[in-house]
């Protein structure tokens, strides 16, 4: 059996400690750092990819809610123009309301006024008209003209008569 | 020279240059060219492969980074965070056995790791410097390793001894597993094959068999390499963290 031969033993101990040692050195030195180096930059690269990530996404997000606030606030302001318009108009037309109403009121008041007098005057005018028709009427029943202060009298009484 | 068709025979070591230093002899055989050959294709695998580095790695890149991943995760598995100054050692015996046992599978090669000198050098070698580290590491109170913690004392006179044989044949084992699992199996390989001329037509029997068993061979490089590493983390992890 070859593995017993004691003779292959030295040389076999001797190259197996040079080989192993140079190839430890080449491990320890070169191979090691070079893999180990690759591995932790890609490791490195793809956290700094996450952490970009996060940010894009939290920046995404901050878009989000200034736009939502933007919108929130052209809203309100869009309201507050609405019902401020509304209630000039409101004014503007009670204001042109009250004006007409005022003018008209004036109007009428002028009319009542007017009726008024024209009453007045028709009353005024209606013992005059009445004492002339009775004087009239007396002078073709009786031929002559009666006393007018009489008539006047006789016309007022009669007046009084009837209003009562 | 007459050839020698015994299974034994491809284990022989041929001086190829001889060379004495005096009385040394560090003749340079099949046994050196092999583990010059691992060092060289080992190297060469990791350093092209990591030649350009690249941050998406190429199917070679990938490969020599998943051995790193591979063994780190290891040593990390079985030692913790302490192990990662001995990485490098033991990522070289890793890849040191593995490519060994894998180029002793090439038809005509010669497998270094089927020598007992050899396994046991490197087991006896490991050996000594896990017995350092954990020497330099808790001083006398190693030596509380052979007497582990919750025993009655009554029991100690059984145990220590028990504790410390199992101690002393840790480079045995771990040196004669190897050994015997690449002598087995190239053993086996040489028998069948020998069968394949001499059986005739029926020779296809043992020719299906001795490819089912390359297959197996190479499973077992890749299983030995594994398990002699692993256990390399194991008796770090002891020297480190006793029990």
């Amino acid at each position: 059996m070859p593995q017993l031969d004691f003779a292959t033993y030295v040389p076999q101990i001797i190259w197996l400690v040079i080989t192993f040692t140079a190839m430890f050195l080449v491990m320890w030195k070169v191979c090691v750092p070079r893999i180990g180096g690759a591995l932790e930059a890609r490791q490195k690269k793809v956290e700094q990819n996450l952490e970009r990530a996060a940010e894009l996404k939290t920046e995404a997000e901050a878009a989000i809610a200034a736009y939502e606030k933007a919108l929130a606030d052209a809203r309100a302001t869009a309201h507050e123009e609405i019902v401020k318009v509304q209630a000039d108009l409101k004014a503007r037309q009670d204001a042109e309301e009250a004006k007409l109403s005022a003018a008209l009121q004036a109007r009428v008041k002028e009319g009542e006024g007017a009726i008024d007098k024209a009453l007045k005057d028709a009353l005024a005018s209606l013992d005059a008209m009445a004492t002339e028709v009775a004087t009239a009427a007396c002078e073709r029943l009786i031929g002559e003209a009666p006393d007018a202060k009489a008539v006047e009298k006789a016309v007022t009484a009669a007046a009084k008569a009837r209003s009562a | 020279m007459a050839e020698n068709h015994s299974p034994l025979a491809q284990f022989e070591i041929k001086t190829l240059v001889p060379l004495k230093f005096g009385e040394l002899d560090a003749s340079f055989t099949n046994s050196s060219l092999l583990m010059v050959a691992t060092v060289v294709v080992v190297s060469a695998f990791l350093i092209l492969g990591m030649r350009r580095a690249a941050l998406v790695p190429g199917r070679w890149q990938s490969m020599a980074e998943l051995s790193y991943v591979f063994i780190a995760n290891l040593l990390k598995d079985t030692v913790g965070s302490e192990g990662r100054p001995y990485f490098p050692f033991i990522f070289t015996v890793f890849m040191f056995v593995l490519f060994g046992n894998l180029l002793g599978m090439v038809p005509y090669s010669f497998t270094f790791t089927s020598h007992i000198v050899v396994t046991f050098t490197m087991a006896a070698v490991i050996f000594v410097g896990v017995t350092a580290i954990a020497i330099a590491k808790h001083g006398l109170h190693f030596f509380s390793f052979f007497m582990p913690p919750g025993v009655p004392l009554l029991m100690a006179p059984l145990l220590i001894p028990i504790e410390i044989i199992s101690y002393l044949s840790r480079p045995i084992s771990l040196s004669v597993r190897l050994f015997a699992n690449m002598l087995a199996g190239h053993t086996l390989l040489k028998v069948f094959a020998g069968f394949i001329i001499s059986l005739g037509v029926f020779g296809v029997a043992p020719w299906l068999f001795v490819v089912a068993l390359t297959g197996l061979e190479i499973v077992i490089a890749f299983l030995q390499a594994f398990v002699f590493t692993i256990l390399t983390c194991l008796y770090l992890n002891d020297a480190l963290h006793l029990h």
